[in-house]
């Protein structure tokens, strides 16, 4: 019997890092350069987040005030990124 | 994980249950006749197991229902063996078939014309087994598997055939299926150092058409582009004196099948 070497494996355990993040709500504060945004965490902590591959290519655009999702890695609580803007 | 190495009383055991693989497969191969459908070939296989030693390796493996796997035409590996599926003049039929006997595991496949086919098909055969007469050959100990994968794929792309990427060799022992893997392509002087006592399946699935596979449920695979496939197997040990092939007996010599 021959044997199937690439087995696919349950979403979560791929093993791309992506998928370890923990998202959280926050709101903008303010705009930077380079896509980079001052954002305020619900637990009032202020991180650096830019904005997702996937948001960019879709033109979402992201103002001082918008509430979004972040996510954060767990390795750097100090990034993010954004991933999607609440209207 | 590290490749296993066998000792000579291992290597002795694994050929007892390679004898068995054997038998059931050569009095197969000798039954196949248009008419007969995938269940009688199966039906006939649970007869000869029931009268020797050990147990069918297949059936129950991951939920595999059947002893044999029987593959016909398009399908490259892993067909489920039905009532319904019945052998037709021109047909051909691969026959896989694994057994475990104390402990020790053997797994060898053979593809059987059913009646007379066409030349094509007829190369289709040749070069397939032809393939697995080069990769055993390529068995040694410093050889690397890419030395036996490359033995597969060259011969076969040199025929205009080309060789399944999905399913692969793998080593054997007391499990049947174990590290390495061993894949049908390869380059040279690549992979893993072959040594004296690896036991591995060394099973070239080669299609007429292109290499893609389609998976027809959770088992069997076909030829995406439905050209036929044929499939050869062994179970080879690495020796001082050559490869030797658990899976027949070692009286045979000459081609593998």
């Amino acid at each position: 019997m021959a044997k199937q070497p690439y087995v696919k494996k349950e979403k979560g355990d791929s093993g791309n890092p992506k998928e370890d993040a923990i998202e959280v709500m926050a709101t903008v504060i303010e705009p930077l350069p380079n896509a980079m945004f001052r954002v305020e965490l619900e637990n009032k902590h202020r991180v650096l987040a830019h904005v997702s591959g996937k948001m960019r290519k879709n033109f979402i655009r992201i103002l001082a005030g918008d509430k979004v999702a972040v996510e954060l890695s767990p390795y750097d609580l100090t990034r993010g990124r954004i991933v999607y803007r609440y209207k | 994980m590290a490749i296993q190495l066998r000792s000579a009383a291992e290597l002795e055991k694994m050929y007892r249950a390679g004898q068995v693989v054997h038998e059931v497969l050569n009095a197969l191969r000798a039954r196949v006749k248009p008419g007969l459908t995938t269940m009688d070939l199966e039906n006939l296989a649970e007869g000869i197991i029931a009268k020797g030693p050990g147990k069918a390796a297949f059936k129950g493996y991951r939920g595999y229902p059947c002893v044999l796997c029987t593959s016909v035409n398009s399908e490259i590996v892993h067909g489920i063996p039905s009532p319904k599926r019945k052998l037709i003049e021109g047909d051909i039929v691969s026959i896989d078939f694994g057994m475990e006997v104390d402990g020790y595991f053997g797994d060898s496949a053979v593809t059987v014309p059913v009646g007379r086919i066409s030349p094509e098909l007829q190369k289709l055969l040749d070069v397939t087994r032809q393939s697995l007469d080069r990769a055993i050959e390529k068995m040694r100990p410093g050889n690397r598997l890419g030395d036996v994968g490359h033995a597969v794929q060259s011969w076969v792309e040199l025929n205009g055939f080309s060789v399944v990427r999905e399913f692969v060799g793998h080593g054997i022992g007391t499990k049947m299926h174990d590290e390495p893997n061993l894949p049908n392509y390869g380059e040279p002087g690549r992979g893993a150092r072959l040594q004296e006592g690896m036991v591995i399946a060394v099973e070239p699935m080669v299609n007429a058409g292109r290499p893609e596979v389609r998976m027809r449920g959770e088992w069997v695979a076909e030829t995406a582009d439905g050209s036929p496939s044929a499939h050869f197997e062994h179970t080879i040990a690495v020796t001082a004196n050559g490869p030797w092939i658990l899976t027949r007996p070692k009286e045979m010599t000459g081609p593998a099948w």
